[in-house]
């Protein structure tokens, strides 16, 4: 089916198979592999993007069901060759391990300093609670969110 | 025909190729499934989300805190009341609340409108009354107050799948004490014994009263709250953890909500 919807502020149009996800088309179609596909069940975060501003795993959004929505992945943030904070952050405090868990946190992580630009320690950790580092990276990403923070994010 | 909710139980079929449907229609947009009113009787659209049951505080204190066990922000987002709610997981998170709160579960047809009681609603594992031309438009309860909670076990406070739920609530108006239990019997369950035994306290020592339980009376309601299980032992746990943990949950929550007046 065909699929026409905003990707990172651009009328997209793409062709959708039946019963696949929106990160499918993301990375399969759009070329936006920025997303990671990785346990394809709402787990693990790693496809996270925003839809309609509301933070949700690409993986369980149906591409048919985002037709004419807007979705911002990861490769909305950086500015050309000039990171976003959030990402400036997690590699000043070197919260990037392998790097697979890392678009989704990035993700998460600007969507939660948008609606809470002082999160305390335990609103951070409910905030990325679905988001999961298999190389076990917490500390640092941990503190990564609180460099963003300090470094007056905005969106 | 298959509905498309919030897509965090049917996308993962999908993603997984349990399931081909050969339709499939989303209703994630429909408005009409959307309301929230709140004032003494609850009304709640089936597309609530459960973001939307944190932020908009309306309807059961127990609802908001099962709502904030489920999933991570993510899932929050997307997933509904009615999703929840025609799943008919055994764990959903916010079924043993609609059991405690003897809400209805509203379906529509080209027939007309169905009002079914939530203990008559679900009748298996992932199975309920809903006909294949119905669809789930909401739920509504009477606001029973303040006295009530939900309480969950699992391995995280996180992403997990709940291994034993319990839902209280007291609702001192209409004198009445409902338990509603997850994950531990083929349907969500009510724990009746349990329920009169408190309601018995209740009664003698006045609803409207703040109340101080005797350490022998909250253990005798744990102990009863148990007894009404049915658990299983599967992947998450055994049926004999989970009927220690209904007995501790039942004891807790007892003694969290006896002095909300």
């Amino acid at each position: 089916m065909r699929l026409r919807l905003q990707v990172n502020g651009t009328e997209r149009e793409a062709e959708a198979r039946e019963h696949e996800s929106l990160l499918t088309v993301l990375r399969e179609r759009l070329g936006l592999w920025g997303s990671k596909n990785a346990c394809e069940q709402g787990e693990c975060g790693s496809c996270s993007v925003l839809m309609d501003g509301d933070l949700v795993c690409a993986c369980l959004v149906l591409a048919g069901a985002a037709e004419g929505r807007d979705v911002r992945t990861v490769e909305d943030l950086a500015a050309g060759e000039h990171l976003h904070p959030v990402q400036r952050a997690f590699v000043d405090a070197g919260a990037v391990q392998c790097g697979f868990c890392t678009p989704g946190f990035i993700v998460a992580t600007a969507a939660l300093l948008r609606d809470n630009p002082e999160p305390s320690d335990a609103e951070i950790r409910e905030a990325l609670s679905g988001n999961i580092c298999r190389c076990t990276g917490y500390g640092k990403i941990l503190e990564a969110v609180h460099r963003s923070a300090a470094q007056g994010y905005t969106s | 025909m298959t509905l498309l909710a919030g897509g965090t139980d049917l996308m993962v079929d999908l993603n997984f190729g349990r399931k081909r449907p050969e339709r499939v229609v989303a209703i994630d947009r429909v408005p009409e499934l959307s309301h929230l009113e709140g004032n003494g009787h609850v009304r709640m659209g089936a597309g609530v989300t459960y973001t939307r049951m944190l932020a908009e505080d309306v309807g059961s204190a127990a609802l908001r805190e099962a709502a904030r066990t489920v999933g991570s922000p993510q899932i929050r987002n997307a997933g509904t009341l009615g999703g929840n709610i025609a799943t008919s997981s055994p764990a959903g998170d916010t079924l043993p609340v609609l059991a405690a709160l003897d809400a209805v579960v509203v379906l529509r047809s080209k027939q007309g409108e169905r009002r079914v009681p939530f203990a008559q609603f679900m009748t298996g594992p992932k199975k309920n009354v809903r006909r294949a031309d119905e669809l789930v438009v909401g739920a509504e309860w009477d606001d029973a107050g303040p006295a009530q909670t939900f309480m969950k076990v699992g391995t995280r406070n996180a992403m997990v799948i709940a291994i034993a739920g319990l839902a209280l609530v007291v609702d001192r108006p209409r004198r009445r004490v409902g338990v509603g239990l997850g994950s531990c019997g083929p349907t969500i369950l009510r724990a009746p014994q349990a329920e009169a035994f408190a309601a018995a306290i209740f009664e003698a020592h006045g609803w409207d009263r703040h109340l101080t339980p005797s350490d022998a009376e909250l253990k005798e309601f744990g102990r009863l709250v148990a007894t009404a299980a049915r658990p299983i032992d599967d992947v998450r746990g055994t049926a004999a953890y989970r009927r220690h943990v209904l007995a501790v949950m039942g004891e807790r929550a007892l003694a969290r909500v006896w002095s909300i007046t």
